[in-house]
Formats: C-alpha cells, sequence, structure tokens
C-alpha cells in the first residue's frame, strides 16, 4: 500500500454519493485520474485489504431484524459447523473467538420473525444451543478505520 | 401494482438490492451499469437508492477494511456485568471513547451469560487492546462487577447482509 492507497481506503470508508460518475469528484480530491481510482479499488478488494465495497444495507430498517449469535462447538469439530453456519446466507459474519464460547455470528434476515427460524434451523442442524443476543441499545458505532 | 406505501421495500428495491448487495461495479458510471443489467433507467436506479439511502436502510455506499489485512490483529470483544439500572448511562460514556468502534447493550442469558455491555476494541497488537481494555475498567469503576475480553482469532465468514433471491 502507497500513501495513494492509504488515501483511497480512508476517504472510501465515508461512502460515495449516489450520482453519474460518483468516484470523479473523489478521484479529483486524490489528485489522480477516476480510472485510476477504480482500477486501484478493485486491487484492493482482489488483496483482501478491502473486504467489500458497496450498498451497507440495515437490515432492521427494511422492515426485518438482525442479531448476534454464539455458541461453543467442539475444536475438532469447528469447520463442520463453520460451514453449516456459513451455508445461511442470513449469516452476514461469522468469527472464531478465543472463548468456550468459540463461534460469534450476526444473524440478518428480512422478516423479523426469520432471525428466529434461521437460529432454530442451525441448531437443530447443528445440534448445539445458540445463544441469541440482539442488541437491546446502541451506543455508539463506527467501524470507520484510519490507516 | 399493490405496492402498498407502509412496505419499505417493492419489487424494484429488492431486484436493486440483489444486485448490488455483493458489490458496487467499478466502473465510472456504477449506477447506470446496474440499471442496465435490470432493465431500468439509470435516474430510477439513483432514485430509489437515494430514497433508501434517506430511510437509512442504505447506511453508507463505502468500503468496509479487512481489520487483519490492514494490521489491526488484536480485535477484542470486551464484555461487561454492570447494572442493569446504570447500564445506559455507562453505555454512553463507554461509547464515547476514541477507540471503541461499538457498544452496545444485550441481554445477558443466565446462568451461561453474565455480561450485558458489548464493547468493540481493535489494536494493532493484545497489549495495546488490554491498555484500552483498562481504560474502559477504570471509566466503570466497582460498576464493573465482572469482565472479559474474547478475541477474534479468524474471520469465518464476512459477506455482509444477504436477501435470498428466491
Amino acid at each position: 500500500m502507497d500513501s495513494i492507497d492509504r488515501a483511497i481506503v480512508n476517504r472510501l470508508q465515508e461512502g460515495i454519493d449516489v450520482c453519474e460518475r460518483p468516484f470523479a469528484s473523489i478521484a479529483g480530491t486524490l489528485g489522480i485520474a477516476e480510472i485510476e481510482l477504480t482500477a486501484r479499488l478493485e486491487r484492493l478488494l482482489a488483496d483482501g485489504t478491502l473486504s467489500r465495497f458497496g450498498p451497507m444495507y440495515d437490515a432492521a430498517r427494511m422492515g426485518g431484524a438482525f442479531t448476534l449469535a454464539a455458541l461453543s462447538a467442539p475444536p475438532e469439530d469447528l469447520e463442520r459447523v463453520a460451514e453449516m453456519v456459513n451455508a445461511h446466507p442470513e449469516v452476514a459474519h461469522n468469527y472464531e473467538r478465543d472463548h468456550p464460547l468459540n463461534m460469534w455470528f450476526v444473524v440478518a434476515a428480512e422478516r423479523p420473525e426469520g432471525v428466529r427460524e434461521v437460529i432454530s434451523e442451525i441448531e437443530r442442524e447443528t445440534g448445539l444451543r445458540i445463544l441469541d443476543l440482539p442488541k437491546l441499545a446502541e451506543y455508539f458505532l463506527d467501524l470507520r478505520l484510519q490507516v | 401494482m399493490n405496492a402498498r406505501s407502509d412496505a419499505p421495500l417493492d419489487a424494484a428495491d429488492r431486484a436493486i438490492i440483489l444486485a448490488t448487495q455483493s458489490g458496487l461495479p467499478l466502473l465510472s458510471r456504477p449506477y447506470h451499469a446496474i440499471a442496465e443489467q435490470l432493465g431500468m433507467s439509470g435516474e430510477e436506479v439513483m432514485a430509489r437508492m437515494q430514497r433508501m439511502r434517506a430511510l437509512g436502510i442504505i447506511r453508507r455506499i463505502a468500503a468496509v477494511p479487512n481489520h487483519y489485512q490492514l494490521g489491526f490483529r488484536a480485535n477484542g470483544m470486551s464484555v461487561w456485568d454492570v447494572p442493569d439500572e446504570r447500564v445506559d448511562a455507562l453505555g454512553e460514556e463507554v461509547g464515547a471513547l476514541p477507540f471503541v468502534s461499538h457498544c452496545y447493550r444485550r441481554p445477558r442469558v443466565p446462568p451461561v451469560w453474565r455480561y450485558n455491555l458489548f464493547a468493540m476494541v481493535h489494536g494493532v497488537t493484545r497489549d495495546e487492546v488490554e491498555a484500552r481494555v483498562g481504560e474502559i475498567a477504570a471509566l466503570l469503576g466497582d460498576a464493573a462487577l465482572a469482565h472479559d475480553v474474547l478475541y477474534s482469532t479468524r474471520i469465518l465468514k464476512k459477506t455482509g447482509m444477504r436477501l435470498r433471491s428466491e
């Protein structure tokens, strides 16, 4: 990553506009051509520096719901359990954590009852009990990183 | 059309979400590229996305960084047991710390889960995260009856939310 890559990562976490050529003005501010910005963006996605680029949808505002779920997978079974959990499109992300509850994942569904349904399905498929820990209050949310 | 005014999404909105949920095309005119794929006009796609953004259905159209790849290898989910009647005031204070990226109240599930306040702390090393968790502990003082830090050791999935296409 050079200084332009870093500026791109910082700037694009802020978001782009909905307009005909959203990259053009950002490229101008960064002092590069629009085509260079999109090419660098493509590379930052391909090499894994960025996980994704695009609209971040909010399940709750769509009329649905989401939750944070956790389970304890037997260590020798972790890969198999992760496959079963990740196979559900409603599982938005999933992290292995250094704790007896070793798998933590977010379930987001378009309908409020969808969250419960997916959790029940995963419990049935894995035979494991799932902790359902929905957000009760949000005090702060800002996932942007300065690099 | 049987679109209801209270329904947040109609079929065209859903089509746009399905076409963009794994990412936006990296082209000069990305919204027009989506429009072409869906047989809509660029103006309609942009108007619908502007509406979804105004309603908060789209939070941002942005890059999501990979913490690990960017050197933030220590990602600690700090969890705290604080009295329920004080959790809102304390949550606001913890959430205001500059190094806390998200801070939520969640339910306890006795006897397996006693913690009702979650604060995510990212750092380059675990020592850095521990020092920051120490700052949270100092801020909470006696109100913290117990706490723990759960470090992520691997990303098993990170796609963002997906609608089912059927």
